[in-house]
């Protein structure tokens, strides 16, 4: 049973590289799909064409789209992103220390939201159909249905302009003490951890529901086990793997709230620095930034599902 | 979470049983689908005009929501706006919905190599966040209106595909399946008649769903600046123009998103309180 177990693991990291080919290529050619050549927009309108025809044999513009492929990723293997054509300054040094403040933002988020979400998600199932449950579910669909942009918003008026306890913007080269740490980071995580937890109560809360519908847990009740000892001795164990599930799942809407969030809040990260790139066509840019997020992305969900595999007892 | 409160008059007519929140979330919208359409012929002022003298302006008894950053009616906005969000969004869903459905029928039914080339290829797009997708597309197509339905409905064809997909096999080992093709009946009769009527109501269900999604990432990425362009203004696109009130507060950095948050908590709702015999049809 053991082999079945891991030719499964294998199987789906299989497919996560197979996925992750296809994603990159799509990235790709989206990306080279820009109206306009190159050569012209990087030298300016005024430039003489056989200026244009130098830069375009220089860059290798005019080799076959495939050839082009191959080359960015053999490069991108070797860490060589290609330069800014903003600035022409290397890739790699522009994203380097923005991807340590996107992380840093990221984790902030889940050590706050997954306690958070677990404790909601559990006793909402717990007292399931109660008032409690019943805000716990509104309020999670309230949540899930509204832009991360409205949450954001809310949230500044509600702590800078009203109550003026934060500050509206995030300025992360100015933290000297703790109390800062906290001002700076206090807008944004709240708003990530607003939209992951959301997510993942629902999922936690159906996870749970589900194993209480099972007849051994009703068996529980049925020879008296408090409700409490029901969920947490009974159920809890058996609903662990989609819990677990559920939160690499939810873990990955993180990579679209903080595109958002960076961008309200001016967080100096890697999704700011994508949302500049995009609006200047800094092509290599964009490119180095989607497959850091694609690659993220693939990650949580392909752990998601191995997780969901190693937990199920029939297979073990 | 369904339990009937009261159902209503209007329902039972129709031969449904509705509730109270179902048709209340309906009403809403069908209040907006009616804004959007006769948006040029209610608005109280012309959108480009500037009949504010103050900018941010609070509200007032002739500007009902206040006035925005420059002066303009944002009442007035909010209207026309609805027609850019609802229109994009209804556009693209339904283009999205229909491509998804019809090769999700038709890998189901037709299997095979067709099938799995095409469940990985889009399954692989699907593992590319929404937000990213849109962003990197944008970049490359820019934000004309067309080439932001093209795009929408490009990210969300996957989730169909694979939600219609997975109806469809199901109904694919039913014995009238093996009828129909012993009969000699060629793909698209099987997949127009025989597969369509019995996913209809998840499908449709589906669609709201997707409906909201597309409300959603449209609103995100006009809000980035990256979606619907001026002069036009969707409701993201508000939001974001008037993004310098909020540090006074200011009305029409507020309603805007109270639109989008209408809209999109109407579609939830009514799709949760939807009568069972629409959306489990495929059970009876």
């Amino acid at each position: 049973m053991r082999g079945q177990v891991s030719s499964l693991v294998v199987r789906r990291l299989l497919i996560a590289l197979i996925t992750l080919v296809i994603v990159s290529f799509a990235v790709f050619f989206a990306t080279t799909l820009l109206p306009g050549d190159t050569a012209t927009i990087l030298l300016g309108q005024s430039a003489t064409p056989e200026a244009v025809e130098g830069l375009r044999k220089a860059m290798h513009l005019d080799d076959p789209a495939i050839i082009r492929f191959l080359r960015w990723i053999a490069g991108l293997f070797q860490g060589d992103f290609g330069k800014s054509y903003a600035n022409n300054v290397p890739v790699a040094t522009l994203i380097s220390g923005r991807f340590i403040n996107t992380l840093k933002l990221a984790g902030l988020t889940a050590a706050i939201a997954v306690p958070l979400a677990l404790t909601l998600g559990i006793t909402a199932a717990m007292w399931r159909g109660t008032l409690y449950d019943r805000i716990v579910t509104v309020g999670t669909i309230g949540i899930i249905s509204v832009p991360e942009f409205m949450i954001a918003t809310l949230a500044v008026l509600l702590f800078a302009v009203y109550l003026k306890w934060l500050p509206a913007l995030s300025l992360t080269n100015e933290v000297k003490s703790f109390h800062d740490l906290v001002r700076i980071y206090a807008m944004p995580v709240m708003t990530l951890t607003f939209g992951v937890s959301a997510q993942m109560i629902r999922m936690t809360r159906a996870a749970v529901v589900e194993t209480l519908n099972t007849p051994y847990v009703e068996m529980a009740l049925l020879k008296g086990a408090s409700r409490p000892r029901l969920v947490l001795r009974h159920a809890l164990p058996n609903a662990l793997g989609p819990i677990i599930n559920a939160v690499a799942l939810s873990l990955s809407y993180l990579l679209g709230g903080v595109i958002i969030v960076e961008t309200i809040f001016n967080y100096p990260g890697v999704a700011k620095l994508m949302v500049d790139a995009v609006s200047t066509r800094d092509l290599p840019l964009i490119q180095t930034c989607a497959m850091i997020f694609c690659l993220g992305y693939l990650a949580l969900i392909t752990a998601a599902d191995i997780i969901a595999v190693l937990s199920n007892p029939r297979l073990r | 979470m369904t339990n009937p409160i009261s159902s209503s008059r209007l329902g039972m007519r129709l031969g449904y049983r509705f509730n109270l929140i179902g048709v209340s979330a309906l009403g809403i919208l069908l209040l907006w689908a009616g804004v959007a359409l006769f948006a040029p012929q209610i608005i109280p002022h012309s959108v480009g005009e500037i009949v504010d003298t103050d900018y941010f302006g609070p509200v007032s008894r002739d500007l009902w929501l206040g006035s925005d950053y420059l002066g303009r009616d944002i009442f007035s906005r909010i209207l026309m706006g609805a027609r850019y969000t609802l229109g994009i969004s209804l556009a693209a869903v339904s283009v999205a919905c229909f491509s998804g459905v019809a090769l999700g029928m038709t890998a189901a039914v037709a299997g095979g190599w067709f099938d799995s080339m095409l469940s990985r290829f889009l399954d692989a797009l699907n593992s590319i966040p929404s937000k990213l997708f849109g962003l990197v597309v944008v970049a490359a197509v820019g934000s004309s209106i067309p080439a932001l339905i093209a795009t929408l409905s490009v990210i969300y064809t996957p989730g169909a595909y694979r939600f219609a997909r997975a109806l469809a096999v199901n109904v694919n080992t039913m014995d009238f399946m093996v009828v129909a093709r012993i009969r000699g009946e060629r793909l698209p009769y099987l997949i127009a008649s025989e597969i369509l009527p019995n996913i209809l109501g998840p499908v449709l269900a589906d669609l709201g769903l997707r409906f909201v999604f597309i409300v959603l990432l449209l609103s995100g990425l006009s809000f980035l600046g990256l979606g619907v362009q001026p002069p036009y203004a969707d409701w993201g696109a508000l939001v974001r123009e008037n993004i310098g009130g909020l540090p006074f507060g200011a009305p029409a950095v507020i309603f805007p998103s109270l639109a989008i948050a209408s809209l999109t908590i109407s579609v939830n709702l009514l799709i949760d309180n939807l009568p069972r015999r629409i959306r489990d049809r495929s059970a009876e």
